[in-house]
């Protein structure tokens, strides 16, 4: 089993893909996380129901829409045109913009159940010892929901890795640019080259596996229970 | 400091699931802010609630707040609980469990309005007895210990105000003994007025000054301590309660009978010798039915505590059996109360203004 | 209330225990009778792109014939490997000629029945109306992003490939191809406007837009073969539909659809 060069470039642009997009993630869904596990509002609902959205979507739904938003007479694509990105589709900010909508949900649900755990009675010991609501975010509520945040990253990470359904509904297969392992693994099967396929699959299957197994240990380390994604 | 006071109105409606009100708390009060304020209840009367719109910590209260004349609500403006210069001790201590003994009492001192000197910690950490525990985990701490934490947590922002949420509910009988002390202690030594929380009669006569009793989201006493439960028509859950409260100082022992006699504001008793050094002060407790009345000094019988005193007041109530008489001690600016049987009353002719005395069967020692 | 609970628990699960003998002993009948309710009709497998044609193709056929069939679609690379691996198909109509050429290797197909039922025809089309053509567009390097199938597998995009080198702008052009996994999806990027012209094959043209016809000299055929699975020899539908497939109705049929037939 050896793998090609362009099976190397894939690996090499998935693991980068998967970096950037739990980067965001991890950054946009922590304030959004906060809101919905403590927020009282009418609009938790339907918030919640777009978040996990992509748990059961087809990813070539998303896909097909987002090819659509995201070309010329698309909104993104108004907006990107406009901000002078240019059109994002066969891209690589245009899967990770595709990626971040497939993720959401498993980078907001571990920590919105980790932040919900914690409950309201620290950050209101926190406010009458002074604290700042932020001081509070920051002192408080991240420290206590660090086990929720690390399995958001390793799923988002994860998540992001095994992503194909958009990817081949928007990356246009450009080599370094949007030719992530999920697709090189598709071209062999439909080229017949079955090696090549077996080769980079067995590649994923450890990889996955190597993250299930350190998801799992870290859940054992931790007390609380607040692993469940799909809820 | 002690012509300042607490200025609070209060209402805070609550609605279940079904949108009807299920809580509904409507308090209007002015409370020393000196000593040590009990708020007493029930479980559900609404004494937490009370405490936490104090704190900031329910938002969609009405009303006004205002403290030493400083204004933390009124009607257009609320100040964030972080703001407010109280200190809040939780009935379950509410540590940081990620952080140790240090840090957890580190974090009161960075973020206090005054700066917290080394003096004031160490002040504060060995009157609570926790110096030993400072390297220690937060959630390795026996109950009483990780309240003693809270409660030197709290004293290190400073507070304005100290507000405690029975504190001790959560711990046995001799964890109990053993923080009440130290409630006195902080009060007096950091000189910081605090409104406390608790169900227990028990607890509050021992250590407050002032005492609040609430019944469904109501004030229904606001009074003295030494007044508050020396009246007839206390709330049916403290009928039985009816007593006068005496602050005392020992004045001289005698060995020989083991009896320690105590001066209390212009009389004197004997009480059983605690083994306490003479200059101590104590809080005695009168229950109003160890209290009868004679007509003259009775020389016939055993009881040792004898004191003349006129009626001030009898509560006139023809549906009960018993009535609460209430005497001014003579020569002392003390009233205690009795508890007589409305035939005695008749029988021996009892009138307000009379001269008679009183036989005090049994004095409780509270401290 | 639990004892009524229980009971309606245990109703519940008689009921499923019923449902699954009723399935298992259904299940042994048929496998019993299979082989002659199988004769009836015969199983197609019928690559994505051919999905309009053969939908016309398998009314016509039925209307005739009396046979009955069931079509599955998908792109040709996942029929092979399905059927290499034991599907169930009789009848496969490929977008390409490798995948049944494999298949005759594996020996498992006849040679006797392995036809070209359709040959495709290579358009460059906009979704714009322009000045120029889309092939002046492609030649003056006058777009961003250019829309063709995968050439890896995909013949339609194989042929797009060779146009470009016969046109000598094949590595000049390539650093703006996108690749769809098909020529479908080499329509939906033009179509979405995220390229402004791709190859597609002109079965596909849309009515909107314009299009350049390619010169069929420039690429080698795009031929797509069907064939006959070995396990089908004794199908009479199969067979019936095999020689439908060969006969003037149905070469009129795929004609429409802009192929061209043998």
């Amino acid at each position: 089993m050896f793998l090609s060069d362009s099976d190397i470039d894939a690996i090499i642009l998935t693991l980068k893909l998967a970096s950037t997009v739990t980067f965001i993630l991890l950054l946009l869904c922590t304030p959004l996380a906060y809101w919905l596990a403590r927020t009282q509002s009418w609009l938790k609902a339907p918030v919640s129901a777009l978040v996990a959205m992509p748990l059961i979507l087809p990813p070539t739904v998303i896909g097909f829409y987002l090819l659509i938003a995201m070309g010329p007479n698309g909104p993104i694509g108004e907006l990107s045109q406009s901000l002078g990105i240019g059109l994002l589709p066969f891209s690589f900010w245009g899967l990770v913009l595709g990626s971040l909508f497939y993720s959401l949900p498993f980078v907001v649900q571990p920590i919105q159940n980790a932040i919900e755990a914690i409950g309201t009675k620290p950050i209101e010991a926190a406010a009458t010892l002074h604290s700042t609501p932020l001081s509070t975010f920051i002192y408080i509520v991240l420290p206590l929901a660090k086990p929720g945040f690390l399995s958001a990253a390793v799923l988002g990470f994860a998540h992001t890795v095994g992503e194909f359904g958009i990817v081949l509904m928007i990356g246009g297969n450009i080599p370094k640019e949007t030719k992530v392992v999920s697709i090189q693994i598709y071209d062999n099967v439909e080229a017949l080259n079955y090696t090549g396929a077996h080769t980079l699959s067995a590649v994923m299957l450890i990889f996955s596996l190597l993250v299930l197994l350190s998801l799992y240990t870290l859940q054992q380390q931790s007390k609380s229970a607040i692993f469940s994604v799909g809820r | 400091m002690s012509n300042t006071n607490l200025n609070i109105k209060q209402t805070l409606t609550r609605l279940n699931q079904n949108k009807l009100p299920s809580f509904s708390l409507a308090v209007d009060i002015q409370l020393p802010s000196q000593g040590i304020t009990a708020v007493l209840g029930e479980s559900g009367c609404g004494k937490t609630t009370l405490l936490r719109c104090i704190a900031g910590l329910e938002k969609d209260v009405r009303g006004h707040v205002i403290v030493n004349s400083e204004i933390w609500q009124n009607d257009d403006f609320y100040l964030p609980a972080h703001q407010r210069k109280t200190g809040f001790v939780f009935q379950d201590a509410q540590l940081f469990s990620h952080m140790t003994v240090k840090q957890n009492l580190a974090f009161a001192v960075k973020r206090s309005h005054t700066k917290v000197d080394n003096i004031y910690y160490t002040d504060v950490i060995t009157t609570l007895g926790i110096a030993h525990l400072e390297r220690r985990d937060s959630i390795n701490l026996s109950g009483g210990e990780r309240q003693r934490v809270a409660i030197a947590r709290a004293l290190l922002i400073r507070p304005q105000l100290l507000l405690m949420d029975e504190p001790l509910a959560s711990l046995d009988a001799a964890r109990k003994r053993e923080i009440l002390p130290y409630l006195l202690c902080i009060q007096r030594q950091f000189n910081i007025p605090i409104v406390y929380v608790s169900h227990s009669t028990d607890e509050i006569t021992k250590i407050a000054s002032h005492v609040l009793i609430m019944e469904q989201g109501k004030v229904v006493r606001n009074a003295p301590i030494n007044e508050v439960f020396s009246v007839n028509n206390l709330p049916l859950n403290y009928a039985h309660e009816t007593s006068s409260i005496v602050d005392a100082k020992i004045i001289s022992r005698h060995q020989q009978w083991h009896l320690l006699e105590v001066s209390a504001n212009g009389f004197s008793l004997f009480i059983e010798d605690t083994g306490q050094a003479i200059g101590d002060e104590l809080r005695l407790r009168i229950h109003a039915s160890d209290v009868s009345v004679a007509l003259k000094e009775e020389q016939s019988n055993s009881i040792i505590n004898k004191l003349a005193a006129v009626i001030r007041k009898i509560d006139i109530d023809d549906n009960k059996a018993s009535l609460i008489i209430k005497a001014d001690v003579t020569g002392s600016d003390s009233s205690l109360v009795a508890k007589v049987t409305r035939k005695s009353i008749n029988d021996l002719k009892l009138k307000e203004q009379m001269t008679v005395w009183l036989q005090i069967k049994s004095v409780a020692i509270l401290t | 209330m639990p004892v009524l609970a229980l009971t309606n628990t245990m109703r519940c699960f008689t009921q499923l225990c019923v449902l699954v003998a009723a399935m298992i002993v259904n299940g042994s009948v048929n496998h019993a009778h299979g082989t002659d309710i199988k004769r009836q009709h015969a199983h197609i497998a019928v690559a994505s792109n051919f999905i309009k044609p053969m939908t016309l193709l398998a009314q016509d056929f039925e209307n005739k014939s009396g046979h009955t069939l069931t079509i599955s679609y998908a792109s040709s690379g996942k029929i092979y490997a399905q059927i290499i691996h034991g599907a169930p198909f009789d009848v496969f109509l490929s977008a390409d000629q490798e995948k049944p050429k494999q298949l005759a290797e594996k020996q498992l197909i006849h040679s006797n029945f392995h036809i070209t039922y359709a040959i495709g025809k290579l358009v460059l089309w906009s979704n714009t109306v322009g000045h120029e053509s889309p092939i002046e567009r492609l030649q003056s390097n006058q777009y961003s992003k250019l829309a063709l199938a995968n050439p890896k597998f995909a013949p339609y995009g194989q042929a797009a490939v060779a146009v470009l080198d016969k046109l000598a702008i094949k590595e000049k052009s390539r650093p703006k191809w996108v690749l769809g996994e098909s020529i479908s999806q080499a329509y939906q990027f033009v179509a979405s406007g995220n390229a402004e012209i791709g190859f597609i094959a002109k079965s596909q043209l849309p009515k909107q837009g314009a299009f350049s016809t390619i010169d069929q000299t420039l690429h080698p055929a795009i031929r797509q073969d069907a064939v006959l699975l070995k396990r089908a020899m004794n199908n009479k539908s199969a067979m019936a539909f095999f020689e439908y497939l060969q006969s003037n109705d149905a070469k009129k049929i795929i004609q429409s659809f802009d192929y061209d037939t043998e």
